[in-house]
């Protein structure tokens, strides 16, 4: 052998060692890998939310996903159920003859995490808190006359008029429910997050794991006292059946499939619809519809600046706008969207979808045309503002600005982040200075299937939701709405409430779809909801 | 030499200061309002502007970047916005998965690379080189989040030997963290190898033209001698730039792959804050990168005095 060939003899034995060394150190680590193999734990749920947990007050933020940590760690006196009825949940009511005085009393067991009992005082002032917040409970403080615990168990609610809706606002799940806290707690700002998160609820919130937008552990409380009968919505039975509740963020959604379907994960809250295939093929998986309500899209045109604040060229955007193009851009299997015309939803109590009927069939592109030519639109741009980053919201902005480009509308799309475009829908600068015509949202239908509680129905200018419509009309509307005393004379209201709405154009509703969730099916006895519920469930090995 | 490191030191103040201050304007500067992130969709214009007073966002520019600055000089990066925990927590909670990963991938993509490179200068135009220029190639080619996908296809889904994602902490279970880690550390490695690896190739084939190692080799030393010993230490100082380099990239957090294998490190944190114009968390982020980055380039100035002796300071 050449001193050449054994110089190479020699560099092929080193390199040669160092790939076997690779190896068996890439064996072993595969091995370390098969032996610990990363399952979700045995009764611990690991659940994929559709967003991190950042913000752990629920009474500051409207975001759904502290809504849902709201109802993991804080209970609420009254829920309303999947009938759309208000049950009793902490507490059980009287109402005095008049309809003025709401009695409310605690029932027995209620225990905060901390180990004190939940009194009358504490309800009161969480409540107080709640009315600064949220909008529907802003109308119920406006008739309040007094608000107070008149012994440990005993709220008593006067009013200087009547609030038929009491029940229905102060038991609705979203956006903000009335979660009871501490009084130490609730007796803070309303406008300043809390920073003790002791609650009632079924689970207690795990302060040392908690890793703002990347997890979030909750454990059993063992002390909560559930209430009689079955789980239906946020009502009945919170009976919990594992020890943990552990809910990990992944920011991307092949990831979350990829981990549900090697057994790492056990729920996914939704999943994207051109990824369903790939779990519709697992034995392990279901794929399933929890919440048959879903969200409604919408458009909301900014009524102070022209061409918008003319109703015919707001009326001729409605008309070249189709729900079914809209939806099957946005979500494209018709599984999961329907056109729905109901500006308080298809499937509600108050859903009605009168006057809709351009927007249900497809839109009429060439009224459009004629309605504008009659209102004598100038040409003056339309600033349509287009997020980039949230998927659920790309598609309608593009769909819309082609409709509205066939009728004659002179758009300009203009991308942006959707932080940026919360920060611009609050300026009410002209549209050419920073200011903007049009933008598109969605929301829960339950946060939009009562006139009490529609953001885009307030009609009072510079006070009123983004776009500032002054409309007295729809003001008298929502009073009327108040006084109506029985479902019927509601459901009469609401049917002018949808008439106006549409005919004025106070927002576009742009149809209604849903979510799916897959979880493992040793997950069972999820209850149907809109709000992901994680008590009732059952966690075979 | 310790009077060039403490000059180095020193001189990292005004360069903190200036970062600090184009940072904290930049951002004021960008359209966003954490209130609005907090408040959800439904706030109306009053409740958002009561939010941002309670926030002190509606304070002038002045009293908010004095506020700032006080909080920097008792060592502290203020609290975030949006989730009220402090930043240095939420650092603390986040760096180390970052600089584990970017350890073990700076590991083996060392082991790795620097052979290949090697022996792709040592065999010149031969099938070994080509092999190992095609692979740099590709490396850098293909996107890093199909290569994730690719590894998680064969060794998580159809092989099932490691999990798909996730992370814990190497004090927790050494196991656990090598498995979760492996993947990820493969996927970023791809790249890392690509670059080392040329690099190696390009610096080797130089120091191989010298007439110091045509003596060594007429001399009969062993041809692993010639080529770890007198050769590759010669050539180390590019390729100790190019892995400090990739050391500080990888510090300063790799998004894309962190999102693939649900890594919980800065990247994200970073890229998070952004989206929610989270200003003391984005600027914590931003002074704690640019100090690493400054500590790192030092790092790799000062072990060129190391791999060569004429250098000095």
């Amino acid at each position: 052998m050449s001193r050449l060939q054994d110089r190479i003899h020699h560099l092929k034995s080193h390199v040669r060692g160092a790939s076997l060394g690779l190896a068996a150190g890439a064996a072993l680590i595969a091995g370390i890998g098969a032996a610990t193999p990363a399952l979700a734990q045995d009764n611990t749920i690991t659940a994929v939310m559709h967003s991190g947990l950042r913000v752990l007050d629920p009474i500051i933020t409207t975001a759904h996903i502290t809504r849902n940590h709201g109802y993991m760690v804080y209970d609420v006196l009254v829920a309303v159920d999947e009938n759309f009825a208000p049950q009793p949940q902490m507490a059980d009511w009287t109402i005095s003859d008049d309809n003025l005085t709401y009695t409310f009393t605690l029932r027995d067991g209620l225990k905060f995490h901390d180990g004190a009992p939940v009194t009358a005082a504490d309800a009161v002032a969480s409540l107080q808190r709640w009315g600064k917040r949220d909008s529907g409970g802003q109308l119920i403080f406006d008739v309040t006359e007094s608000l107070e615990a008149t012994d440990d168990k005993t709220i008593v609610w006067k009013l200087k008029s009547a609030f038929p809706a009491l029940l229905d606002t102060v038991g609705k799940q979203s956006a903000v429910p009335p979660f009871i806290m501490p009084e130490r707690v609730a007796s803070g700002s309303a406008d300043e997050a809390i920073t003790d998160y002791t609650g009632s609820g079924p689970f207690v919130f795990v302060a040392d794991e908690y890793q703002p937008g990347v997890s979030v552990t909750y454990r059993k409380f063992e002390d909560y006292v559930p209430r009689d009968g079955a789980a239906s919505w946020m009502a009945g039975g919170k009976n919990v059946k594992v020890d943990e509740v552990k809910w990990v963020t992944m920011p991307d959604a092949q990831t979350a499939i990829n981990a549900l379907m090697s057994g790492e994960i056990d729920y996914i809250e939704q999943v994207q619809i051109d990824l369903l295939p790939l779990l519709e093929a697992s034995e392990d998986i279901t794929v399933e519809t929890r919440d048959d309500l879903g969200y409604q899209t919408i458009g909301r045109m900014n009524f102070k600046h022209p061409p918008f604040d003319n109703v015919k060229i707001r009326q001729a955007a409605q008309m070249a706008l189709s729900q079914e193009a809209v939806l099957a851009t946005l979500i494209g299997n018709p599984d999961y969207y329907k056109v729905c015309g109901a500006i308080f939803g298809c499937g509600t109590p108050l859903g009605d979808e009168s006057g809709s009927d351009t927007l249900t069939s497809g839109g009429d592109i060439e009224g459009a045309k004629k309605l504008l030519e009659e209102a004598g639109y100038d040409g003056t741009p339309i600033v349509l503002m287009q997020p980039t980053d949230v998927v659920s919201l790309t598609a309608q902005p593009v769909v819309a600005a082609q409709a509205m480009r066939e009728a004659g509308f002179n758009v300009d799309m203009q991308a942006m982040d959707w932080q940026t475009l919360v920060t611009r829908r609050a300026s009410q600068a002209k549209p050419a200075e920073g200011g903007w015509n049009i933008f598109f949202t969605n929301w829960m239908v339950p946060e939009i299937n009562s006139p009490l509680i529609s953001p885009m129905l307030n009609g009072r200018g510079d006070a009123a939701w983004f776009g500032w419509p002054e409309d007295e009309k729809i003001e008298e509307l929502r009073a009327a709405f108040i006084a109506a005393d029985t479902p019927e004379k509601q459901k009469e209201v609401a049917v002018d409430i949808q008439k106006h709405t549409l005919d004025n154009v106070l927002y576009v509703p742009l149809g209604q779809y849903v979510m799916p969730q897959a979880r493992t099916n040793k997950l069972t006895g999820m209850i149907p909801s809109p709000v992901p519920v994680f008590w009732n469930i059952e966690k075979a090995d | 030499m310790l009077g060039y490191i403490l000059r180095r030191v020193l001189a990292v103040i005004p360069v903190m200061v200036i970062v600090a201050i184009f940072v904290f304007l930049l951002l004021r500067l960008t359209p966003g309002d954490p209130a609005a992130i907090i408040a959800g969709d439904m706030a109306t214009p009053e409740q958002l502007e009561r939010i941002r007073t309670s926030l002190g966002l509606s304070d002038p520019l002045h009293e908010q970047f004095i506020t700032w600055v006080g909080l920097l000089m008792q060592g502290e990066l203020g609290t975030s916005l949006i989730s009220s925990t402090p930043v240095t927590q939420m650092i603390g909670q986040r760096i180390w998965p970052t600089v584990n990963i970017a350890v073990l991938t700076i590991l083996l993509s060392v082991l790795i690379a620097v052979p290949m490179g090697v022996l792709a200068a040592w065999r010149h135009r031969t099938w070994v080189d080509y092999a190992v220029m095609t692979f740099s190639v590709l490396g850098f080619s293909i996107p890093v989040f199909v290569i994730g996908y690719i590894f998680i296809k064969i060794f998580s889904i159809e092989l099932r030997w490691f999990p798909v994602q996730g992370y814990v902490a190497p004090t927790e279970d050494f196991g656990k963290f090598l498995s979760r880690a492996i993947l990820p550390c493969l996927t970023l490695a791809t790249i890392y190898v690509a670059l080392i690896a040329r690099m190696t190739r390009a610096s080797m084939l130089e120091v191989l033209g010298e007439d110091y190692i045509r003596t060594a080799r007429a001399k009969g030393v062993k041809e692993t001698v010639v080529l770890f010993r007198h050769a590759l230490s010669n050539a180390a100082v590019p390729i100790m730039t190019i892995i400090g380099t990739g050391f500080a990239l990888l510090i300063g957090g790799v998004v894309v792959t962190e999102s693939v294998f649900n890594i919980p490190g800065i990247g994200r944190l970073t890229v998070d804050a952004i989206l929610a114009r989270d200003y003391p968390v984005i600027q914590g982020m931003i002074l704690l990168t640019s100090g690493l980055y400054v500590l790192i380039n030092l790092l790799i100035d000062l072990s060129y005095t190391f791999f060569d002796p004429r250098i000095r300071y």
